[in-house]
């Protein structure tokens, strides 16, 4: 069953009207608390609603709107945050037991910056515990539901942050992406994800999950809208030493620049030449996503990243070996779940193996692995030379193509359970997403249309890092062909 | 010095020692709480240096410099360097690893030369975070016997600078020496306030012994928690007798980490955890690079102040001092004193005498000039030597002009005629004991100076009086 | 390239992560990261000597803050979170071992 409203107001067009006081920030509000009343309970997005502290900054919004302030670019947009970024006193929790109940002493830098702009935080939004899935059915308090089809994932491992705004809980969210968290989801139910250049958006509040790969990026309706949340989170944080200083472009001013003459290249490697599995009816989207910016003006042509192919093995040691550092200070002595035992060592034991859900303990194992004595080399050091070679090959498929293009996820939505037997096949979901997290470079998921099941499909457009202003260009213009 | 000077015949040591010290920043390493030693528990920490989810590092530049200073002190390369985690867990570590220098550390490859000569090697000297404190609760005080612990983590984050040295090291004097220069090198450039009480400088010694004459390495023991220079020389020497009564008994000692009991005067093994072995190194993540510039190392070099061993150097060469002088003046800061003094004209043996006897509480308002005029009255023999020492102390208590104290504490210098008639007098007054004097009794002596300084309240000079008594005896 | 990851190394990083594995999880999850580690092999076999590691996307270095102090927690709102305190401080349970 589909639980997508049919008409949905855009985070732009809200900002407008509040900011110009031809709606009140609390109406707006109220139009999107009814839909979480009336169908959150099917499709679970929220591990919290925190609906008195959104009425009450509405409210504050609109006095200020009232008393001719300037509140900023999101005035009034109401927001949903991926669970596994920070916020003062509000529980916080990665969708994990190891951290229920757990309330932070500080905000994470986006939250700061999206309520500066005027947005309204409606809640936190469940994923797969530790942001380690692409289905969201690895969260310890239940699975999310996608809006289009209720009996199939929405795709993780943000998946409560695609599902808010495709169910029009909010109008706009924050997703993290450290191997297509972001874009994947977006693709599977209809909507714009980005994944900006790694250092564009401060991660000071972002619970780590791979710390060389995490990004944080928007999800909204539109290119315009991704645009207008981008524009207000990227930016240096000093909080953050991976913050790129100096100013980033606008990219909402290069929404409008069309595409004559724009060089577009198709990577082969994700086209059914060298990584398998994706489904014929996303390579044919994709490929008419390509034929219409051709059409356009566009000059589209075939190019090969070699490396690309070796994404999803050299994710598969860096970003678990990053995770198994990072998780070890869920030791049950300063916040969170603490499993009693006689001593500290059994005591941390305990709680580890209590709070952690299966897929935590297996990525936690085998990044242990692939950084212990004798493996490192291996492993470990290995796929971070494949991380190289990644760039070297990207750096040259750039030096001919402003912007590349390929399919985000390589299937539609899928029946919950399709693939939890087996963790491979889980994790060839971020096949195409993956190179772009190891290599730092922007990459965002554009809805194209929907495939033979009649659900939406993604169109990726990939560039160079720093490359955002280009990248939402070509993103505009798909979207303004689709 | 021998080699094996503390140790049973046929049997020479081998040291090396880990040296952590805290730098003296005024904010720990990656946030910007307080370094500061002794503030309520928990009340120095925010979500970086307790490690909370979300939380991210960014380097405090002092500290960076801090470090270079150090690694240029020790004639160190200093290298481009890059952070990386130590992965272990343990309670007081918030983060459970360890942000440290791995394989490519900020300082390697230098030296420090002790005021004997000999020089020990640096092999690094890399920027590392300290982790917090547990107080252990119950038991008999001991870790592993406590009911339960208490942990701060104020000290956690705090910057640290762990100097490895080679394992040059070859006896406890050596060993003792290696420490306290270090120390009053790290006092010198201003870097760490270097207290071994405070556990601002902490020592780790890895023992080992082995035959005279061979240069193998043998199996060596860590031992930890050793908190001043003199514990550093027992617990060596008593863990190198124990190594050689294992070797000696047909036995031999496992590699482990050892723990100096002060009290009972020897090491105790501690528990050797099963996974340490193991830390999983890899490049941190949240932290970037550092890559000094030839520039900023050449502005650490040209602001260096002069080191102990210079400072030593200097006072034996301008003074006359010998090396053990030397060092207590340069350690308690006064050679800069002693200098001017000299320059100014006095008698540099004195000034040394009155430093090094006369100062150990320091030196107050005592100025060179001051000093310089003091050591010529005495020399002069217009202040006795006890006299003098008086004078120096009022100058060290509230400064001013020597004579005029002197003159003030009625310290005139007597013309010799007037002591000479009181010579007589007293000659007169008791023929019995001048005649045993006469002939050669040198106790008596005693009587007689004695006599005159009662007579003149002390203001008679020692020495003219017993020249006056000599020339008299045999006239 | 290197054998199947076994049993006892799974049990080895399970200790060394601090978990405890049940005889079935055990076998499961050898069984999981070998299938895993498979797949990497065709890294794994890829001749890299000549190529640099890539640790950080960014090629920013020297990034630095000043000596300069910022506010502390409040020690309350820290505590509140602790799973156990006492006197100011986290309470844990007897630790067996000094620092490694
Ligand atoms: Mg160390
Ligand atoms: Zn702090």
């Amino acid at each position: 069953m589909s639980l997508v409203p049919d008409a949905v107001d855009h985070a732009v067009d809200i900002a407008a009207a509040v900011g110009a006081g031809e709606r009140s920030a609390v109406d707006v509000l109220n139009e999107h608390l009814d839909r979480v009343a009336a169908n959150e309970g099917e499709i679970h997005a929220f591990n919290e609603v925190l609906r008195d502290e959104a009425l009450a900054a509405a409210s504050a919004i609109d006095q200020r709107v009232g008393a001719g302030e300037d509140v900023g670019p999101l005035a009034g947009v109401p927001v949903a945050l991926k669970d596994n970024m920070c916020t003062r006193g509000i529980p916080t929790t990665c969708s994990s037991r190891i951290l229920e109940g757990w309330r932070p002493p500080y905000d994470a830098t986006v939250v700061t910056r999206l309520t500066g702009a005027g947005a309204v935080v409606v809640g936190k939004t469940n994923l797969d515990e530790f942001a380690m899935g692409s289905s969201t059915e690895n969260s310890a308090f239940g699975p999310t539901r996608n809006p289009h089809d209720t009996r199939r994932v929405p795709g993780g491992s943000s998946g409560g942050s695609a599902a808010a705004v495709a169910a029009g809980f909010a109008a706009a969210s924050l997703g993290s992406d450290t191997g297509g968290s972001i874009r994947q989801p977006a693709a599977l139910c209809g909507l714009v994800g980005v994944k900006p250049t790694y250092g564009a958006v401060s991660r000071y509040g972002l619970i780590a999950f791979a710390s060389s790969l995490d990004q944080i990026g928007p999800f909204t309706h539109t290119v315009a809208d991704a645009a207008a949340v981008h524009d207000v989170i990227a930016g240096h944080d000093p909080l953050d030493s991976t913050s790129i200083a100096g100013s980033l472009d606008r990219v909402s001013d290069a929404l409008d620049r069309g595409v004559e003459g724009l060089r577009v290249g198709l990577i082969t490697q994700m086209m059914g030449h060298g990584i398998e599995g994706i489904s014929a009816d996303v390579l044919a989207r994709t490929r008419a996503a390509a034929d219409a910016l051709a059409a356009a003006g566009a000059i589209v042509e075939d190019v090969s990243v070699p490396s690309a192919i070796y994404g999803l093995s050299a994710y598969y040691l860096v970003a678990p070996a990053e995770a198994s550092s990072n998780l070890s200070r869920y030791d049950g002595v300063r916040y969170g779940l603490r499993s009693d035992g006689p001593n500290v060592t059994e005591m941390n034991t305990a709680t580890r193996t209590d709070g952690f859900g299966p897929e935590v303990k297996r990525r936690i194992m085998l990044g242990t692995y692939a950084l212990s004595a004798g493996y490192y080399d291996a492993y470990y050091g290995k796929a971070q030379k494949v991380r190289q070679l990644m760039v070297d090959d990207f750096a040259r498929a750039y030096e001919s193509h402003d912007v590349l293009l390929s399919p985000t996820s390589p299937c539609t939505a899928f029946p919950f359970g399709d693939k939890t037997a087996d963790p491979m096949t889980m994790y060839v979901n971020d096949v195409c997403t993956i190179p772009s997290n190891l290599t730092g470079h922007p990459a965002m998921s554009v809805p194209y249309g929907v495939g033979d099941d009649g659900l939406p499909v993604g169109v990726q457009v990939l560039a160079p890092a720093m490359g955002e202003a280009v990248m939402f260009q070509a993103a505009a213009a798909l979207e303004a062909l689709r | 010095m021998s080699d094996t000077s503390e140790l049973p015949e046929g049997w020479g040591l081998v040291v090396g020692l880990e040296v952590h010290a805290e730098l003296a920043t005024a904010t720990k390493l990656f946030c910007g709480c307080p370094n500061q030693f002794g503030s309520e528990p928990n009340t120095n920490v925010c979500p970086t240096c307790l490690g909370l989810p979300g939380s991210l590092p960014v380097l405090n530049g002092t500290a960076v410099d801090y470090a270079m200073r150090l690694g240029r002190a020790l004639e160190c390369e200093v290298n481009p360097s890059v952070f990386a985690r130590k992965n272990y867990f343990y309670p007081d570590m918030p983060k459970d690893y360890q942000v440290s220098q791995y394989d490519l550390p900020t300082n390697t490859e230098g030296r420090l030369a002790l005021p004997d000569g000999y020089v020990v090697g640096i092999e690094r000297a890399h920027i590392e975070e300290d982790t917090g404190k547990s107080t252990h609760i119950g038991g008999d005080g001991r870790i592993s016997s406590a009911d339960y612990s208490l942990v701060d983590y104020n000290r956690a984050g705090v910057p640290l600078v762990e100097i490895v040295s080679r394992p040059e090291i070859h006896t406890v004097d050596h060993a003792k020496a290696y420490v306290s220069e270090l120390r009053d090198i790290l006092e010198a450039i201003g870097v760490s306030d270097a207290k071994m009480e405070e556990g601002s400088m902490r020592v780790d010694a890895n023992v080992s012994v082995r035959p005279v004459g061979s240069d193998e390495l043998r199996t060596r023991c860590e031992i930890k928690n050793v908190n001043s220079v003199r514990s550093i020389g027992r617990a060596i020497e008593y863990e190198a007798r124990r190594h050689i009564d294992l070797y000696e008994n047909g036995d031999a000692p496992r590699q482990e980490t050892r723990h100096w009991d002060e009290a009972g005067g020897r090491t105790r093994p501690g528990r050797s955890k099963e996974d340490a072995d193991d830390y999983r190194y890899f490049a941190e993540p949240d932290l970037l690079p550092l890559r000094p510039s030839a520039e900023e190392i050449a502005d650490i070099d040209a602001s260096m102040p002069p080191l102990p061993a210079a400072r030593r150097a200097q006072v034996i060469d301008a003074s006359g001092a010998d090396g053990d002088a030397a060092a207590l003046i340069v350690e308690r800061s006064q050679d800069g004193l002693v200098l001017d003094t000299v320059a100014a004209g006095a008698d540099g043996a004195s000034v040394v005498k009155h430093a090094v006897n006369n100062l150990a509480d320091g030196v107050g308002e005592l100025t060179a000039s001051a000093f310089a005029a003091l050591v010529g009255l005495e020399s002069a023999g217009t202040l006795s030597s006890t006299q003098a020492k008086t004078v120096l102390a009022a100058l060290v208590e509230r400064g001013g002009d020597p004579e005029a104290i002197a003159s003030e504490l009625g310290f005139e210098a007597m013309d010799t005629g007037e002591l000479e008639s009181l010579v007589d007098g007293l000659i007169a007054d008791n023929p019995d004991e001048w005649a045993r004097f006469v002939e050669g009794d040198k106790k008596i002596q005693g009587f007689f100076v004695g006599q005159i300084m009662k007579a003149t309240k002390g203001q008679a000079d020692g020495k003219v009086v017993n020249q006056l008594l000599s020339r008299k005896a045999s006239s | 390239m290197s054998k199947r990851i076994s049993a006892d190394e799974v049990a080895h990083v399970a200790a060394l992560a601090r978990l405890s594995l049940t005889p079935e999880e055990l076998e499961l999850f050898t069984e999981q990261l070998g299938d895993v580690l498979e797949h990497a092999a065709d890294v794994e076999a890829l001749d890299l000597d000549d190529v640099e590691p890539l640790a950080h996307p960014v090629p920013l270095v020297n990034v630095l803050r000043p000596d300069e102090v910022t506010p502390s927690l409040d020690r309350d709102e820290v505590l509140a979170q602790a799973p156990a305190a006492e006197d100011g401080q986290f309470r844990v349970p007897r630790i067996l071992g000094e620092e490694p």
